[in-house]
């Protein structure tokens, strides 16, 4: 039980990484990775978000939106199937928990506010978050814990990733780029290399 | 002018009133994405699903086409409502718009490509959450009239079309000898002992092949070689 559990988390940060292996969440992966401090703050955002989401939306799926999932109501819904909804759905989820939990920092504690406060905002565009929801209603997941790792996995292998870039991106910055490579091309090409890096966690089985 | 504007039938198209529909300027607006301010490479748009599937060029070919449509639709729409939608929820109004799009492609793509639609899994979905969109929103269709939100619409859908085309098409020729499915490097060529590159498929080549894209094309227009 408690294997299966922490095989799916490892899985989630190393193997299927959010960025290195499925490219979700570049925009603000490249966008936001100028600065060290920068990056912390969007990386702690979106394993926040990710946690919540990933298994409100598996509990949507399920009793909502599913083939059949309806049969709870009665037996005369039991051949309802609303999954063309999905994806409004989700997003409507995600926008309205972006705009719930920043509200609920905002109130709580004002200087994690001070420090995620500018990136909450920009996670309800945030692909990493929509994949997300996306890839757990394909894995079929056996229950809501499960879906709940895997979202707080996905969102800590997303955190190492933007950490690591902007960490290597404070350095390069001193060094000699060639200059049509300088900033972006360089960043493109790094996260290409680093993702060679965890290609070599595939396979791994706890 | 008001009077004027609502005599013409296509007040709502030609925001200038006198404006020819393909003046200099809306050209332009066709014509900067593709280059110039590419929504990917300059604008750092969209990068999501630009990268995971290029592995094959027609799979990048529907997702530009699919790009192509969510965008100008929702440019269109967002324009014709700009002055309705408050300022405070247009995010989710944005959302609103296009993941029902995107809802739309995706229905269509599984009813008349299923195979396509099956390669592409989440990243048709995915269109929702594309920066370019929301970018192109953001930045255009809500202070710029139908016609040219329209425009601006294509113009960044195309340009953001041409990397992912370009990325696909080394990645499926240098990675398989394939075009499309079919190959292209002929069998004597094999013979004479060359062998497909089997680090393009992987993702992480993906990435690299967009920094040489973009060191190409920075290289050629110095312009946009970024201060340090």
């Amino acid at each position: 039980m408690w294997e299966q559990y922490a095989n799916l988390f490892v899985k989630s940060i190393f193997i299927e990484n959010m960025v290195f292996a499925y490219f979700l969440g570049m925009c603000s992966y490249l966008a936001i990775s100028k600065t060290l401090k920068n990056g912390i703050g969007m990386g702690l955002a979106v394993i926040f978000v990710l946690t919540i989401t990933v298994p409100l939306n598996y509990l949507i799926d399920t009793y909502l939106l599913a083939d059949g999932a309806l049969i709870w109501l009665g037996p005369q819904y039991a051949e309802l199937n609303l999954s063309f909804l999905s994806l409004i759905m989700f997003i409507a989820v995600i926008a309205s928990m972006v705009q719930l939990v920043e509200m609920i920092i905002e109130k709580f504690s004002p200087a994690l506010y001070g420090s995620l406060g500018i990136f909450l905002p920009l996670i309800a565009v945030n692909c990493a978050i929509l994949g997300g929801s996306l890839f757990m209603q394909i894995k079929n997941f056996s229950g809501v814990s499960e879906s709940a790792v895997y979202g707080f996995g996905s969102g800590i292998g997303w955190f190492l990733a933007i950490v690591a870039i902007a960490a290597i991106r404070e350095k390069i910055a001193y060094s000699n780029v060639p200059a049509p490579l300088r900033g972006l091309g360089i960043t493109f090409i790094i996260t290409g290399l680093m993702a060679f890096g965890f290609m070599s966690f595939m396979g791994i089985k706890l | 002018m008001k009077k004027l504007k609502n005599k013409n039938p296509l007040f709502l198209f030609v925001s200038k009133g006198k404006e020819p529909l393909f003046s200099k300027k809306n050209r332009q607006l066709l014509k900067d994405p593709l280059d110039d301010n590419n929504p990917i490479t300059v604008q750092v748009l969209g990068i999501c699903s630009a990268l995971a599937i290029t592995v094959q060029l027609w799979p990048a070919i529907v997702m530009t086409f699919s790009v192509i449509f969510v965008m100008a639709c929702s440019n269109v729409i967002i324009s014709i409502l700009r002055d309705l939608i408050p300022n405070r929820i247009r995010i989710v109004v944005f959302l609103v718009v296009i993941s029902s799009l995107v809802a739309l492609v995706d229905e269509f793509l599984k009813a008349y490509a299923y195979d396509v639609s099956k390669e592409l899994s989440i990243f048709i979905g995915l269109i929702v959450t594309n920066c370019i969109i929301m970018g192109r929103l953001e930045a255009f269709a809500l202070g710029n009239g139908v016609w040219k939100s329209f425009l601006d619409g294509v113009g960044n859908a195309f340009g953001y079309g041409a990397i992912l085309i370009a990325v696909a098409f080394f990645r499926e020729l240098l990675g398989s000898g394939n075009l499309m499915g079919y190959q292209v490097i002929p069998d004597f060529i094999y013979e004479m002992g060359y062998e497909n590159n089997g680090l393009m498929l992987l993702s992480p080549m993906a990435l690299i092949t967009v920094g040489i894209i973009i060191w190409i094309q920075r290289s050629r227009n110095t312009d946009l070689i970024e201060q340090r």
